[in-house]
């Protein structure tokens, strides 16, 4: 699987995607910078990392989605390649328009960095295959711009087409209130776009990979995608 | 020419200015006063400080970097080398504390890319007045958010820290942070102006009027006067600084960077001066040719501005377009405004004509030193009463309920929570515990980062206070398992003028240093901050000690939490009969006394030698040290971030509110598996460290018997679920009221 990684101007958390994809899945892996383009035929993974890119001024996301680098982006969503935005990425594909949505400041006005429970909501996806269906997981959130919004509508297809990926829950996997602590509606923390191979997630699998951290539970969103590239479209289960 | 009485309202002495006429010759211009009022001002020259720092033993051949460099750097083995730096941004914070906290952080990381490093962890240490005072829950909240922001834009991990309340800091809180980078032996680089000849660069940000005279502002006490001064504040762009910071880190990796420093307090001039004077040379620069955000700025506006994000670096003649094609990829500028002379002067031209020339030397180290005089302060001796008058309390478990109640015990969560500890994935411990363990990626190694500082004891007694909080701060390291390195210092006292000030200040110093010497702890790098002081008085004496340490295989850190039901509780060290100084005595009985805890210097390096080892040999389950609170307060903590229980029975000829609560030094708490047992026995025997077992991990509750002579004399027996819901929620209920 060829990975890219994209360094928008400010991104901070590029190192950490390269990481993952060069020395912990063994996977060829480059560095595109902003000021550059790329053939869609170049990549089998696209990684927008997260990390404040130009300093999350205006809008998180809103300069960094009008980069050169967007341009190939987006000729390599049409080629239907694997596109992964994480925190700030995903902030960048919404901007960008390739997702459906906004995000708003978090409820509490504030940054939050934690270990936080998830639901993955849909494993037939090339990001989540090696995932069950209602699983708990446990990952890193730290966002302050984490708080999903769009309207009524939007938000209606995602469920009735299944594109709400990951959502917030406690850790006997209850979708509650309390257990989102960025407010966002639906308590949606990763959606993925109608075609199924865009997706977004607020919180960073990355960085949630390795047994010295404490926690490998985001290592099979990546394990996931190397399968669905390498096994030639198989999906989960 | 400006004479005797412009230079006194630039805060220049007489003294000063008859040294100014003596070095120059003649009488200084406008510019050229300006120049000597920043550099010379408390912040810059540390006049007040510097014959008492000397005192601090800043070698041993883990140093790569001293004192006197943009920060100190240690070898960890294998090529590699950490750089560290802890710096003070108090004033700004107490007018404007998002702001000011902000670009504190901003300029402790620049400390550290400007050696060539890559800025790996940040950590901060504050200070605030009690929460039930709005402007002090205003001044918390703005600077922890200040903080944050600029530290999480950056990507930068904030991966430990510490926050006090107390009244002391009510009007003029402290803001402390602290950079630690990364850096191979062979990418060093220092802050010289070496080579005749060699072009001088501006590199960032360009320059506005923004923190004029900050130097100087810090440099005095915070009144009512300049709390309107909007001028020295400076605002942070932690955008530009991300840009700054790839460029730099591109730009050193090429050899011909001749030297590199940040353009902090006093902005061109003192980056100008000082890597003139590191390399016994000159400048001769042009301040037309500095690039400018606001209009018709004078000469002095110019050189003294202290606008954020900006960097001066020196390079061989020739390379002036390879360093501008670097800093515009990443959308900055560069632009030549001098060169390295071999006349020893800073010459400033403007559009070619000569404005200011003054011995670069002069304005660098030149100032006169102040001789202060210091006095023991009478409270020290009307705050050692007899505390044998003050009656046991009946309900033990209501006063451990109250200590994890007090904001300055309780979890410090609502806070870490507003930075990101994660970014850089090289966090292996997070906030929470004793200190910070990162990994080195492409090594088996990790190292350990504790911040600590304890102002109440170094009031009670400055020198006591100075040897424990470095003990504190390797007995931190120690417990998570690292062989403590080096040290940076925040030294944070009120006006050097008053005499009992003065001598807080040395006699801290004097306990730093001790405890140092005994410790093998050399100190790298640092910062003074004078002049904290409110309304009535001065703050608490309060040095800050940021400390690494390695360990040579991070897969055996260690934390303070329990690990496993049915492993033994013991303790590391001696109860002693010490209640003075402890917090229970402060805020629970509200008696402020004395004595601090005495700390046995060979006694606590023996405890530590023993502890790291003990880790070392995988003998343990958990570690922590007992501090404020004392053994009930570690007890629980480790019940807490567990969600397991404790109960032992412990014999004792102290009082039980002494046993339990009391802050005396050198003690470590550790669990393991009962048959480590005899091995840890046999370890402290050779080492010369007592051991005793105070109880088993046995989940449910948290359950004391305190026995004399068979007889129970205190009881603690309480649910970890309702001494875990106080301690989460102290400070977020208190913030939200």
């Amino acid at each position: 699987m060829r990975c890219a990684v994209i360094k928008f101007a400010g991104t901070s958390g590029d190192g950490d995607c390269y990481h993952i994809c060069k020395n912990i899945l063994g996977q060829p892996t480059e560095y595109v910078f902003h000021k550059k383009t790329f053939a869609p035929q170049d990549f089998d993974l696209i990684i927008l990392p997260g990390g404040a890119s130009h300093g999350d001024y205006l809008r998180p996301g809103a300069l960094a989605a009008r980069s050169k680098v967007m341009n190939s982006i987006l000729d390599a969503a049409k080629a239907q390649k694997c596109i992964l935005g994480i925190g700030n990425g995903f902030q960048i594909l919404l901007e960008a328009g390739l997702l459906p949505g906004a995000v708003l400041i978090n409820k509490n006005l504030k940054f939050h960095c934690d270990d936080v429970f998830f639901r993955v909501e849909n494993s037939d996806t090339p990001f989540t295959g090696l995932y069950k269906k209602g699983e708990v997981i446990r990952l890193n959130l730290a966002c302050k711009y984490g708080n999903y919004y769009a309207d009524s509508e939007t938000i209606e297809q995602l469920k009735t087409k299944n594109k709400i990926i990951l959502t917030y829950c406690d850790e006997n996997g209850n979708p509650i209130k309390e257990a989102n602590p960025v407010g966002s509606l639906e308590n949606i923390a990763g959606i993925i776009n109608s075609e199924g191979n865009i997706l977004g997630l607020m919180p960073h699998p990355e960085r949630c990979a390795e047994e010295i951290l404490g926690n490998t539970d985001g290592l099979r969103i990546f394990k996931s995608i190397l399968q669905y590239v390498e096994g030639g479209k198989v999906r989960g289960r | 020419m400006a004479g005797r009485e412009e230079a006194k309202k630039l805060g220049l002495t007489d003294v000063e200015y008859d040294e100014i006429l003596k070095v120059l010759g003649r009488e200084p211009n406008y510019l050229e006063l300006n120049l000597y009022s920043v550099m010379w001002s408390e912040h810059c020259s540390y006049k007040n400080s510097k014959p008492v720092l000397k005192r601090f033993p800043t070698q041993g051949p883990q140093v790569l970097q001293g004192p006197g460099e943009n920060a100190g750097i240690v070898d960890i083995g294998d090529n590699l080398a950490v750089a560290m730096k802890v710096e003070s941004h108090n004033h700004p914070s107490a007018i404007e504390p998002y702001q000011g906290a902000a670009t504190g952080a901003g300029g402790m990381i620049r400390d550290i890319f400007t050696m060539g490093a890559r800025p790996i962890a940040l950590l901060n240490s504050l200070r605030f007045g009690s929460l039930d005072n709005k402007r002090a829950k205003f001044l918390f909240e703005g600077a922890v958010a200040g903080i944050g922001d600029y530290g999480n834009a950056m990507g930068i991990p904030t991966v430990g820290g510490e926050v006090y309340f107390d009244d002391s800091y009510k009007e003029n809180p402290l803001v402390n942070a602290m950079c630690v980078g990364i850096i191979r032996h062979d990418k060093i680089v220092r802050g010289k102006a070496a080579g005749v000849g060699n072009s001088v660069m501006v590199v960032g940000a360009a320059t506005g009027r923004d923190g004029m005279h900050g130097a100087s502002f810090a440099s005095g006490e915070l009144s009512d006067d300049n709390q309107d001064q909007g001028s020295p504040m400076q605002v942070g762009d932690p955008f530009k600084e991300k840009q700054l910071m790839e460029a730099c880190l591109e730009l050193l990796q090429k050899e011909w960077v001749v030297g590199v420093q940040d353009m902090g307090a006093a902005g061109v001039v003192s980056s100008t001066c000082e890597t003139a004077a590191r390399a016994g040379n000159g400048i001769e620069l042009d301040v037309a040719l500095v690039h400018q955000r606001e209009k018709d700025m004078k000469p002095h506006e110019i050189m003294i501005s202290e606008s954020q994000e900006r960097m001066l670096v020196i390079v061989e003649k020739g390379h002036e377009d390879d360093v501008k094609r670097i800093f515009e990829k990443w959308d900055l500028e560069a632009v030549k405004i001098g060169t390295v002379t071999d006349d020893g002067m800073l010459r400033i031209l403007e559009n070619g004509k000569l404005v200011g020339e003054v011995p670069a030397v002069s304005l660098a180290e030149g100032a006169p030193a102040v001789k202060r005089e210091s006095k023991r302060p009478a409270y020290m001796d009307e705050l050692n009463i007899d505390l044998s008058k003050i009656p046991v309390p009946a309900d033990l478990n209501k006063i451990l309920a109250q200590l994890l109640d007090l904001p300055n015990i309780a979890s410090k969560a609502m806070v870490y929570r507003q930075f990101d500890q994660t970014s850089g994935t090289d966090t292996v411990v997070k906030p929470g515990s004793n200190a910070a363990v990162l990994r080195i990626k492409g090594t088996k190694k990790g190292i350990a980062i504790s911040i600590d500082g304890y102002g109440y004891y170094c009031y009670l007694d400055p020198y006591e206070g100075g040897k424990q909080v470095v003990a504190e701060a390797a007995r931190n390291l120690v417990v998570s398992g690292a062989k403590p390195l080096a040290l940076t210092d925040g030294l944070n006292f009120g006006n050097p003028e008053k005499p009992e000030v003065f001598y807080q200040f040395e006699k801290c110093v004097e306990g730093i240093s001790e405890a140092c010497r005994h410790l093998d702890i050399p100190v790298i790098s640092g910062n003074v901050s004078f002049y904290n002081e409110g309304k009535d008085s001065a703050v608490y004496p309060t040095p800050i000690i940021g400390m690494v340490g390695a360990l040579d295989d991070v897969n055996k850190y260690c934390t303070m939490k329990f690990k496993k039901e049915g492993d033994v509780v013991v303790l590391l060290g001696e109860n002693t009969d010490e209640l003075g100084g402890s917090v229970y005595l402060k805020e629970i009985l509200d008696v402020v006394a004395g004595p601090a805890p005495r700390l046995d210097i060979d006694l606590e390096k023996r405890i530590q030698t023993c502890c790291l080892k003990a880790i070392e040999l995988g003998l343990v389950s958990s570690a922590h040290d007992i501090n404020q609170g004392g053994l009930a307060v570690a007890l629980a903590e480790s019940c807490i971030a567990s969600n397991l229980g404790f109960v032992g029975e412990i014999e004792t000829d102290l009082r039980p509110d002494t046993l339990l609560f009391g802050e005396g030094q050198s003690r470590i708490i550790l669990s393991l598996p009962e048959e480590n047992l005899s091995v840890l026995n046999k370890l402290a025997e050779e080492i010369g460290v007592q051991v005793s077992v105070l109880g088993f991990v046995k989940s449910g509750s948290l359950k004391i018997l305190v026995k004399q002579k068979e007889q129970v004399i205190g009881i603690i027996d309480t649910p970890v679920e309702s001494i875990t819901e106080i301690w989460n929620n102290a400070i977020k209920w208190r913030v939200e009221k």
